[in-house]
């Protein structure tokens, strides 16, 4: 996770004296009667790469595009560096965009695409060309200044593009599913590059994708939206372990999820789920009283499977039914005495030409307490 | 290449063949004759009874007479340079009227745009002609236009238009605007909105987005409406003798003239020829501007 190594330094969000690069304040924006943005309050912070990820039609584009002007609020506010963005135009913010398309201009070159907002600055002639050489060498692109976008690949249309709009060294730069038209090999690599230009040009990031493990990979946190409405905003590894919903666990990686009844049971609880089978012991932050109705997710790499009975928190007898191969790991699909199938994920630390399992073998799975997740909804 | 493929690209060609070279051979032949009261109106016909010796005597006979005939009365070259002179300001004018009725139409919500467009083609299915009869009525001394402006009051006595070069124009305009209108409003309606947010989101107002970014995608469209409308004007006959006046000089007119009036038939077969060399090159340009717009896209 690309937060992993600077969580530790950087987690303005967590410290009262910063004072966040934006605000959005209670913003709704609807079309019609329909609410595309519902009271929604975030606040990003100067640094961060900031991802706004959801299905289509969540409300993440909306709210990325009124943050670069192109749409109004209904109702609410935004600031920028303490500037209220209200009738500001998108040619007066110092915010720019990447766009899904690229929107390259088709009868510019590479040069003058990346020039042509320092031209509308008045920039000098000479400052111009120093500034373009250098996003240019930013993106590994000298080699093609001149050539026009129809006449280089798609990988380096996305590059363009997003030198065109760090050239203007905006204070916050917005990026439309930056990667999207990019094959997944390319998009892999590309996520890398765009977090090492982050943080090599410090400007703030606010991403839109509905591309989970992109949102997971580049950026330092991330808000899960859903129909118009922020459900969890995190880290990568907050969203990941504790999701605070069945959506964000649902939407966010795999998961497996039992519906019950919760009784306490000392400090732990008890998920009473279904007949004849033992209750899921779980651990939660979260106060649960006994009688109330919770979901428990699990991950499938946090199960483990066996041949012979464990001794561990929580044991279940199944068959498998599916086995998905995927190189490095393989995923089992175990189908548990009442119908219920649970995912188990284990590593293929060796070459073997004989699986440890196969299809319709009795097996057990089994994790501990502390591995799965108690939920309100 | 196997034969269903030769005779497929054989069919355009047999096409080019003999309805265009062949026709334009028959009329090359024809400036290149003297004129003779006789049917057909010219001199030499070819003898093909009379063998090699016949061949022989038909080629010594054509000369480049009435070529240097167009030189001496200056009416032609005059003639030329009216017609030049009224193609370029008539299609001038198409474009600054054909331009925002385009754009308009690319900016228009989705729904309407089929109706604006049938609307914008909806002339072409009355006669041309009869279209043109038609502003004989409105701009005549007693048209409507007249009694429209005596009525508002804005003029006291009828204005002479009709049988005036403003007349031709007014009929040009009107004739080949849609011409003008179809493609710009095709690479206007291509245009990616985003681009424009993009020249925004960089500095740019809307009116400076327009000229940096509307504009120059648009030229493709522009140069192919220009030429639409520059091609058939330069030729035309129809509307300067139907709306124009006596000091109305085109080229069309003068050709027609010199068929039917004065039955010189080798003179005005080299009339054709030169107004077809001097159509050649817009024609050249407006395939390259074509292939360019084309190449671009692809």
């Amino acid at each position: 996770m690309a937060a992993g190594a600077s969580a530790t330094q950087f987690a303005p969000w967590d410290d009262p004296n910063e004072t966040p690069l934006i605000r959005i304040a209670n913003v709704t924006k609807k079309f019609g009667d329909f609410p595309a943005v519902d009271h929604t309050s975030l606040a990003i912070y100067r640094r961060e790469f900031f991802a706004l990820l959801g299905p289509s039609g969540c409300g993440k584009t909306t709210l990325m595009r009124m943050l670069a002007g192109f749409e109004t609020p209904t109702a609410g506010r935004i600031t920028i560096d303490g500037q209220d963005m209200a009738g500001v135009a998108p040619n007066k913010r110092a915010v720019n965009m990447m766009f899904q398309s690229y929107a390259l201009f088709p009868h510019l070159s590479v040069w003058e695409n990346i020039a042509f907002g320092l031209r509308r600055d008045g920039m000098a002639k000479d400052k111009i060309e120093a500034r373009v050489e250098e996003m240019l060498k930013l993106v590994q692109l000298q080699k093609f200044s001149a050539r026009k976008p129809h006449q280089i690949s798609g990988g380096q249309r996305q590059r363009v593009a997003l030198a065109r709009s760090l050239a203007k060294a905006p204070k916050l730069l917005l990026l439309d599913e930056p990667l999207g038209a990019l094959d997944k090999k390319l998009r892999e690599e590309t996520q890398f590059e765009l977090m090492d230009i982050q943080e090599k040009t410090g400007t703030t990031f606010v991403i839109v994708t509905h591309d989970q493990e992109e949102a997971m990979t580049v950026a330092s946190r991330v808000a899960v939206m859903d129909q118009g409405r922020l459900i969890q905003v995190a880290t990568p590894a907050v969203i990941y372990e504790s999701p605070n919903s069945v959506y964000v666990a649902d939407f966010l990686g795999d998961a497996t999820f039992f519906e019950g009844r919760i009784q306490k049971n000392g400090e732990a609880y008890d998920l009473i789920w279904a007949e004849g089978q033992p209750p899921i012991r779980a651990k939660s932050p979260n106060d649960f009283a006994s009688g109330q109705p919770a979901h428990y997710a699990i991950r499938p790499e946090k199960v483990e499977i066996r041949g012979e009975r464990p001794e561990d928190d929580n044991v279940m007898k199944g068959r498998i039914i599916d086995i998905g191969y995927l190189g490095n790991l393989s995923t089992y699909h175990v189908e548990l005495a009442n119908g219920q199938t649970i995912k188990a994920q284990s590593f293929n630390t060796e070459r073997e030409t004989r699986r440890r399992f196969t299809w319709d073998d009795e097996v057990w799975v089994n994790w501990t307490e502390s591995c799965g997740v108690l939920l309100e909804r | 290449m196997n034969i269903g493929r030769k005779l497929l690209v054989a069919v355009p060609y047999a096409w080019l063949l003999v309805l265009f070279l062949i026709p334009f051979l028959i009329v090359l032949k024809i400036s290149l004759s003297d004129v003779a009261l006789s049917i057909p109106p010219y001199t030499p016909t070819l003898d093909l009874s009379a063998g090699w010796e016949g061949i022989r005597t038909f080629f010594s006979e054509l000369d480049f007479e009435n070529y240097v005939f167009l030189t001496t009365d200056d009416l032609y070259w005059k003639s030329y340079l009216s017609s030049l002179q009224i193609a370029l300001i008539s299609t001038f004018i198409t474009l600054l009227v054909g331009f925002p009725i385009a754009y308009g139409m690319a900016r228009a919500p989705e729904e309407w745009r089929p109706t604006l467009m049938m609307l914008v083609i909806l002339p072409f299915w009355t006669s041309f002609l009869i279209r043109v009869y038609a502003w004989i009525g409105i701009l005549s001394t007693e048209g409507f236009l007249n009694q429209f402006l005596l009525w508002i009051g804005l003029i006291d006595a009828p204005l002479t238009i009709l049988n005036t070069n403003t007349a031709v124009y007014i009929g040009i305009v009107y004739t080949y605007l849609p011409f003008m209108i179809l493609p710009i409003y095709a690479a206007l309606e291509k245009l990616d909105g985003s681009l424009l947010e993009a020249a925004e989101d960089l500095g740019c107002s809307r009116t400076t987005a327009f000229w940096l970014i509307t504009l120059p995608l648009s030229r493709p469209g522009v140069i192919a409406g220009c030429f639409l409308v520059f091609i058939p004007a330069l030729g035309e006959f129809v509307i300067p003798s139907l709306l124009g006046g006596s000091e109305t000089l085109m080229i069309g007119k003068v050709l027609w003239e010199e068929f039917f009036s004065n039955r010189d038939w080798p003179v005005a077969s080299a009339v054709a020829i030169i107004l077809l060399l001097i159509l050649i090159i817009p024609i050249i340009m407006f395939q390259r501007n074509q292939q360019i717009s084309r190449e671009r896209e692809g």
